[in-house]
């Protein structure tokens, strides 16, 4: 999978599923922009390994601040996985 | 000790989802009852059900609302919705005041099941998602709606069977009326699917009368064969005279009268003593007089042994007054969790529109049904006091008494 439908799919389910706005889908907007909390993460953990077939763990994510390192994150965990 | 009255209803049920639809479909004596095919697959010896949508809350209700609720929690956001709205009641009030929430639950089985068969699959805890917890707990609408409408007052879930709906409104009515609350919104859910009744319809406590569905539901009838199950939600505003008056609100009725007891008896197996001793401890609450219940809505599922009971407790307390009786599950089938609270919003909405219900498929009495006055019929006539009767597993009984205002 490209950067590109890593990307897709991840705003995609931010806009369709987490119901959060088209214009606030920006790389650097932090999980607090996109109104995000712990629990909304719990269902996150659902999608993505749903989507890609991978586990996230919570200490994965120490260093993923913003939508565009999830981004990042999401598109090379899923190139090691394959 | 204050008064307690009533100035909101909302109801989500098979006979109607508003109270206008509802107050039609008992007047004209609609059934809400049909056949569940999927119950078959599962190996149910009924599949006669209350049958119900589950109502499309995307773009009412906000994603992490919407997460907690299971199917009766759905139904007890709706029905709670139309009873602020019917109450005058707005959200700027509830935060404003120590507004709290007594419901009636006994069961939130899909979720459960979920969960269950997910981690038997997944060996995974964390892929449940976050709902699940908050949809799988017996308090799921009190928790659910006191966060979704900012509740500060008393919160907690009344389970008590099939009776939970009409202990939650009795413990309501006892913190009012004691002067520890203002304003309780009270009620009863209950959910519809077979994975929550596979256990009672193994009981072989459901009617199988699959050639008439709308005719299975006949509380009282000498040929009732079992109950059908139903469900949805019910909702009313409890609020002192006080705090009605002060706002202006309408008021409904005035509760007056709360009676329980429990059977020490069988769990399953009603007696005669127990809802005997919850009726009378209800007039004796109520301090009125027998000959002044105009209408009793009776408990009455359409089970052989559980209808006969009632008649003679009926009949041992009401014999020389046989104010009219009916019981409207004879429509809604049993609304079990929700039907101590569904079956108040019935019998107001009768009284505040001069009609009793009928008891439809009432054809032939048995021996105890026969001594009581019950109405096949819908009767042209208003009323200013009833009485309504709710009893459940454990040999549990609640009765309210009401009155018009």
């Amino acid at each position: 999978m490209n950067k590109t439908e890593v990307v897709d799919i991840i705003n995609g389910f931010l806009v369709e599923e987490f119901e959060i706005e088209d214009d606030l889908i920006q790389p650097d907007a932090t999980w607090s922009d996109l109104g995000i909390d712990s629990l909304d993460f719990v269902d996150i953990v659902v999608i993505i390994e749903k989507e890609f077939g991978f586990k996230l763990k919570g200490e994965d994510m120490i260093n993923v601040r913003t939508l565009g390192q999830f981004h990042e994150f999401i598109y090379q965990r899923q190139l090691s996985n394959q | 000790m204050k008064r307690v009255v009533i100035t909101g209803m909302g109801i989500y049920s098979t006979i109607g989802k508003t109270l206008d639809e509802v107050r039609d479909s008992l007047y004209h004596g609609r059934s809400g009852i049909g056949l569940d095919e999927e119950r078959k697959t599962l190996g149910y010896r009924s599949l006669l059900t209350g049958m119900i949508e589950s109502p499309n809350l995307k773009g009412i209700l906000d994603r992490r609302s919407r997460v907690g609720l299971p199917e009766q929690g759905k139904y007890a956001y709706v029905a709670t919705l139309e009873a602020l709205k019917n109450a005058g009641i707005d959200q700027d009030y509830l935060e404003q005041t120590e507004a709290g929430i007594l419901y009636g639950n006994d069961s939130s089985s899909v979720p459960v099941i979920d969960a269950i068969d997910l981690m038997r699959e997944k060996k995974d805890t964390t892929l449940l998602g976050s709902g699940s917890i908050f949809q799988s707990m017996n308090s799921t609408i009190s928790m659910n709606l006191s966060v979704i409408f900012k509740l500060r007052g008393i919160n907690f879930t009344v389970s008590g069977a099939c009776a939970s709906g009409s202990h939650a409104l009795g413990m309501g009515y006892f913190l009012i009326r004691h002067g520890l609350q203002d304003c309780i919104i009270t009620g009863g859910g209950q959910e519809i699917n077979p994975e929550s009744m596979g256990s009672f319809d193994g009981l072989s406590a459901f009617s199988t009368r699959h050639n008439a569905p709308e005719k299975a539901s006949r509380p009282f009838d000498r040929d009732r064969d079992g109950l059908v199950p139903s469900g949805g939600a019910a909702t009313i505003i409890l609020e002192s005279y006080d705090s009605a008056v002060k706002r202006g609100a309408r008021i409904l009725g005035e509760v007056i009268g709360y009676g329980f007891s429990s059977n020490g008896d069988h769990i399953s197996v009603p007696n005669v003593t127990g809802p005997v001793k919850a009726i009378n401890t209800a007039l004796q609450d109520a301090g009125i007089d027998i000959k002044d219940i105009g209408y009793i809505n009776a408990h009455a599922t359409s089970t052989p042994v559980g209808d006969g009971k009632e008649a003679e407790a009926i009949n041992e307390v009401f014999g020389s007054t046989k104010p009219y009786v009916s019981s409207t599950k004879s429509m809604t089938g049993h609304e079990m969790w929700m039907g101590g609270a569904s079956e108040v919003i019935y019998s107001l909405l009768m009284m505040n529109n001069d009609f009793i219900a009928p008891n439809i498929n009432f054809e032939n009495p048995d021996e105890h049904s026969a001594k009581l006055n019950i109405t096949p019929k819908t009767i042209e006539q208003g009323f200013d006091v009833f009485l309504s009767n709710a009893f459940g597993f454990g040999g549990t009984n609640s009765t309210l008494i009401i009155k018009k205002c």
